[in-house]
């Protein structure tokens, strides 16, 4: 094929263009011969179909997303907020974190080692790209029905993957989540999160400020993997076919990135870049109009430079390839030597490509003729704005209207069949299957991991200095409520971290739905962020940042509305932190909130395939107030052990807790079937030392969170009543799930 | 005391092992792969991590880093090497220890939280221990069974050159449910397991991994 220059471009209007194929509508093609005053040359299109992609342009998400900034709360907290690669937040003495969580749903699904490997990678880089150390990572994962072949081969690639690449990076992986549900059979999500830490003073940013200074690409060559990612495989729904799109999936060396991660951390320590910007989903089109709309607007790049793994690529190619492992400078001249030296110690590749211009053009060349000529803004974020149509669909009135049919256990006999039925449920039995396969130690500075409430870091060896984070979703709760739903999520999220002691700061996303184009996806997506929205209001906790994933469905069916919530904390000494369990007998347990009927979204009620119902309302001031309970308690040294209530209700929390350290424990239940079984929100069980009960009783009248007995620890038994189970069968039934299913 | 890290491009528990040896009461100098001296060190640790990313076999490469050539030299006069997972693969590539590592028995990557036996405290780097000890530490790799020809394995048992085994059961497939080795003259050690993840129970499982670097000072003294 022929080079189309911009030349060419201007004098062959009637040139028919492939835009379809490259995922542009018609009159998304129309507009962007309008900002040209021309047709496109095909490396234009090529920039502007990925740019222009749902996942890159967020055109169907912007106009909701606006209120997590119209609602958001003050925070002196936040020192970089959504816009950049990702959100900062000051965590005190004059350290400052970074996190983000990001999908690589598509990909795992056609490719299940790299699309995860490659996820993990995404998200290093726009941490690392802020001028972090990257120093934690956590993935939060859905699968098909357990038992479905599919399952099994989906599941152990991206743990493998996850794993593959995570370690090798020398990363510690502190938690996540694996559900199973039957809507995420044909697409399974993968959300990576990632969080590193800084100095307040070592910030970067995305732009590329400064005639004269350099465009500096560096890191790994780029090859034809991954071309049209964003717009071929994350922005369209999938049909039959999937593995015929596997050349879309990028494919990852994590020894690459960890060299990538090293050299970029000494060239900011030396203070050489002026700008910079890693180069994932949509590749050089991305970086190059990103950080030239981030500064004055001109850019001059010349694309032959460009190193290649594969000297056939075409210009279009190039400009669209998803090669990992890439980063992209903006570097004053005078400080390139010294750029290029620190490259040559970690033996990283590196190119001068071009430089930015006092113009408002992004000018991309190739052997010297003008193949791109474009505002960038237009590219980077003057895409296309959908407000896409949106209504409640006919399914919430149906099952809202319904009531859950679940058999309630009474007899010694019932509650232990169903504690053991729960602690064996994928959903809630034991994952060290797959958590093993992680790295948690790397580092050293690990606190807590899965199965601990929270991951949790230490930042700083000195002080102690600590920081944790939860990720949760309830999609049940979505799916029958949007709106309380997300901020179910949120709420259960802050509360994880506080069971530990630490201060919920701010919050990260990610939002995993259907087709936006199916209005009743629309509308679950909108009432999702509606609720986030104001309960970060209410909170007082900003949003950082985020991601949305659409065209999560396989035909009409869509996954269930999944708001991923990561909520991020601050604990001033990590050596007092509380721990989910217990390890001595004679302590008094106690449960803090109330109990209700929620049966509606439990994991007991989607055991029987009772979709129906209406999920519990989101109370975020008592919310708030049991937050503060536990950030006081904490600090008055009150609790031996936290642990929160979520999916299972009291019995998974009881079998988590006595299992950890094989320490059983004694209850007494007035209502114990629906005891054991609901999943009211805001609720803790907490062990104290006998002598305390009086402190816990006013602290928790104090801040009017109502207290109630449970029972006392020690034995080698869960006694719930008369019903006894012995830990070792427990164990056996919370263990052998996954290794029953997975190898 | 000083104790040389070496980080290769890959290498990713250098600062654990520093910390680790700093708290154990020695200096940690940091040697670079490229580097073309010593630094004056009494003892080197290889730490581990993916060095040049596993590439061809792990460690192949890192053998034939310029550092590894004064380690080699160093190690046959006497100087005490502790290769702890990556690192001891290394030292079997550069045949200051016989045998290999090889895939774990089930394939998969394994992280846990392993006890072993110390068999020999009598190295440099176990003499902090009771002979039979049984110490707790985190167990962290791919590729960590321990295979060798029957020979060699007589001969090592025989010469009492195993340092450390797992205890219950195999976690890899190790032969003789070996974690680790020791040359003849037992200033190399290889060590699957990380003791410098276990100096202290906030981030490890226990703080029994600090005797591997408390050992060395002994050593030195002596």
């Amino acid at each position: 094929m022929s080079l189309d220059t911009v030349a060419i471009a201007q004098l062959t209007p009637e040139v028919q263009q492939p835009f379809a194929q490259l995922g542009l509508q018609p009159d998304e093609y129309a507009r962007i011969k309008e900002i040209l005053g021309r047709r496109p040359t095909s490396s234009e299109l090529a920039m502007y179909s990925v740019m222009w992609s749902e996942h890159c342009s967020y055109k169907s998400s912007k106009v909701h997303l606006k209120q997590f900034g119209d609602k958001a709360p003050k925070s002196d907290a936040l020192l970089v907020g959504i816009g950049e690669n990702a959100g900062v937040v000051d965590v005190g003495q004059g350290y400052a974190v970074t996190f983000k969580i990001e999908s690589h749903n598509h990909p795992s699904f056609v490719e299940p080692y790299q699309g995860a490997a490659t996820g993990i990678g995404g998200i290093v880089r726009d941490i690392l790209t802020m001028g972090a150390r990257p120093i934690a990572v956590m993935d939060p994962l859905r699968f098909g029905p357990a038992d479905a072949s599919d399952t099994r081969r989906v599941l152990p690639g991206i743990v493998a993957g996850i794993g593959g690449y995570g370690n090798c990076l020398g990363l510690p992986n502190i938690g996540g989540e694996i559900v199973f549900d039957k809507t995420y059979a044909g697409n399974p999500l993968v959300n990576a999160l990632c969080v590193g830490v800084m100095k307040h003073s070592d910030i970067k940013l995305a732009k590329a400020a400064g005639a004269g200074n350099l465009v500096v690409l560096f890191g790994a060559k780029t090859g034809g993997d991954g071309i049209g990612g964003v717009s071929v495989l994350a922005s369209e729904t999938f049909g039959t076919g999937g593995s015929t799109k596997r050349p879309s999936v990028q494919v990852g060396d994590p020894f690459v990135e960890k060299i990538l991660i090293e050299c970029s951390l000494e060239i900011f320590a030396e203070d050489l870049v002026v700008g910079i910007q890693d180069l994932g989903g949509a590749g050089l089109s991305c970086a190059t109009s990103e950080l030239a709309s981030g500064g004055s607007g001109g850019m001059k790049v010349a694309l032959d430079k460009v190193p290649l793994r594969d000297p056939s690529l075409s210009p279009e190619e190039i400009l669209m390839s998803e090669s990992q492992e890439r980063m992209c400078a903006i570097v004053e001249p005078h400080k390139l030597a010294r750029f290029l030296e620190i490259c040559e110690k970690w033996d990283v590749t590196v190119t001068a490509i071009g430089e930015v211009t006092d113009g408002e053009r992004l000018e991309i060349t190739w052997n010297g003729e003008i193949i791109v000529d474009v505002p960038p803004r237009t590219v980077a974020h003057e895409g296309p704005v959908y407000n896409r149509p949106l209504a409640q669909p006919t399914y919430i009135n149906e099952v809202n209207s319904q009531k859950v049919r679940v058999p309630i256990p009474s007899s010694a006999n019932e509650i232990k069949s169903v504690v053991l039925k729960l602690a064996s449920s994928p959903n809630l039995a034991d994952k060290s299957w797959v958590t093993s396969q992680y790295d948690k130690y790397v580092q050293g500075n690990t606190i807590q991991s899965q199965p601990d409430d929270s991951g949790m870091v230490r930042i700083d060896e000195k002080t102690h200095l600590g920081i944790a984070i939860s990720t949760d979703a309830n999609a049940n709760w979505s799916y029958l409520n949007p709106y309380e739903g997300a901020k179910l999520a949120l709420a259960e999220a802050a509360r994880n971290i506080a069971t530990a002691g630490a201060r919920p700061l701010a919050v990260t996303n990610c939002l995993n739905f259907g087709s936006p184009e199916d209005s009743g996806v629309m509308w679950q997506f909108a009432e999702s962020v509606r609720g986030l929205a104001d309960g970060c209001l209410e909170m007082g906790l900003p949003i950082t940042g985020g991601n949305v994933s659409f065209y999560n469905q396989t035909g009409d069916t869509a996954i269930l509305p999944t708001p991923v919530i990561g909520v991020l904390g601050v604990i001033q000494d990590v050596r007092t932190r509380t721990p989910m369990s217990f390890d001595v007998a004679g302590l008094n347990l106690y449960l803090l909130g109330d109990t209700y009927e929620d049966l509606a979204g439990s994991e007991w009620a989607f055991m029987h395939d009772e979709r129906v119902g209406q999920s519990p309302i989101a109370d975020l001031a008592r919310e708030m107030r049991l937050i503060e309970l536990l950030l006081e308690g904490h600090n008055e040294e009150l609790f031996v052990a936290a642990h929160d209530l979520s999916q299972g209700g009291l019995s998974a929390g009881l079998t988590e807790m006595v299992l950890r350290y094989s320490t059983g424990a004694t209850i007494v239940l007035s209502n114990v079937g629906i005891d054991l079984i609901s999943e009211s929100p805001g609720r803790v069980i907490i062990a104290i030392k006998v002598e305390k009960s009086d402190a816990l009783n006013a602290l928790a009248a104090k801040h009017s969170i109502t207290l109630t007995k449970l029972g006392t620890t020690g034995g080698d038994s869960l006694v719930i009543n008369d019903c006894v189970i012995s830990l070792q069968e427990l164990s056996t039934a919370h263990t052998s799930t996954f290794p029953k299913l997975f190898g | 005391m000083r104790i040389g890290v070496v980080t290769f491009p890959g290498t990713l528990d250098d600062r654990d092992a520093a910390r680790a040896v700093n708290r154990g009461g020695a200096e940690a100098i940091a040697l670079w792969h490229a580097d073309a001296d010593l630094k004056n060190v009494d003892a080197v640790i290889l730490p581990g991590g993916f060095s040049y990313g596993d590439y061809l076999r792990c460690g192949a490469i890192s053998r034939f880093a310029p550092v590894m050539k004064l380690v080699i030299e160093a190690a046959h006069k006497g100087m005490p090497v502790l290769g702890i997972c990556n690192g001891f693969q290394v030292l079997c590539e550069s045949h200051l220890l016989p045998g290999a590592l090889t895939r774990n028995s089930d394939l998969h990557f394994l992280c846990c939280d392993q006890q072993i036996e110390i068999v020999n405290n009598t190295t440099s780097w176990t003499s902090s221990f009771a002979a039979g000890e049984k110490i707790t530490i985190p167990l962290k790799n791919g590729e960590g069974s321990f295979q060798c020809d029957d020979q060699t394995l007589i001969q090592l048992e025989d010469e009492g050159r195993i340092v450390a085994r797992y205890v219950g059961d195999n976690p890899n497939g190790s032969r003789n449910l070996i974690a680790g080795i020791t040359n003849s003259r037992g200033n190399v050690v290889g060590l699957m397991p990380h003791p410098e993840h276990a100096i202290d129970p906030l981030t490890g499982p226990t703080s029994q991994g600090l005797g591997f670097f408390t050992s060395i000072l002994n050593a030195m003294v002596r």
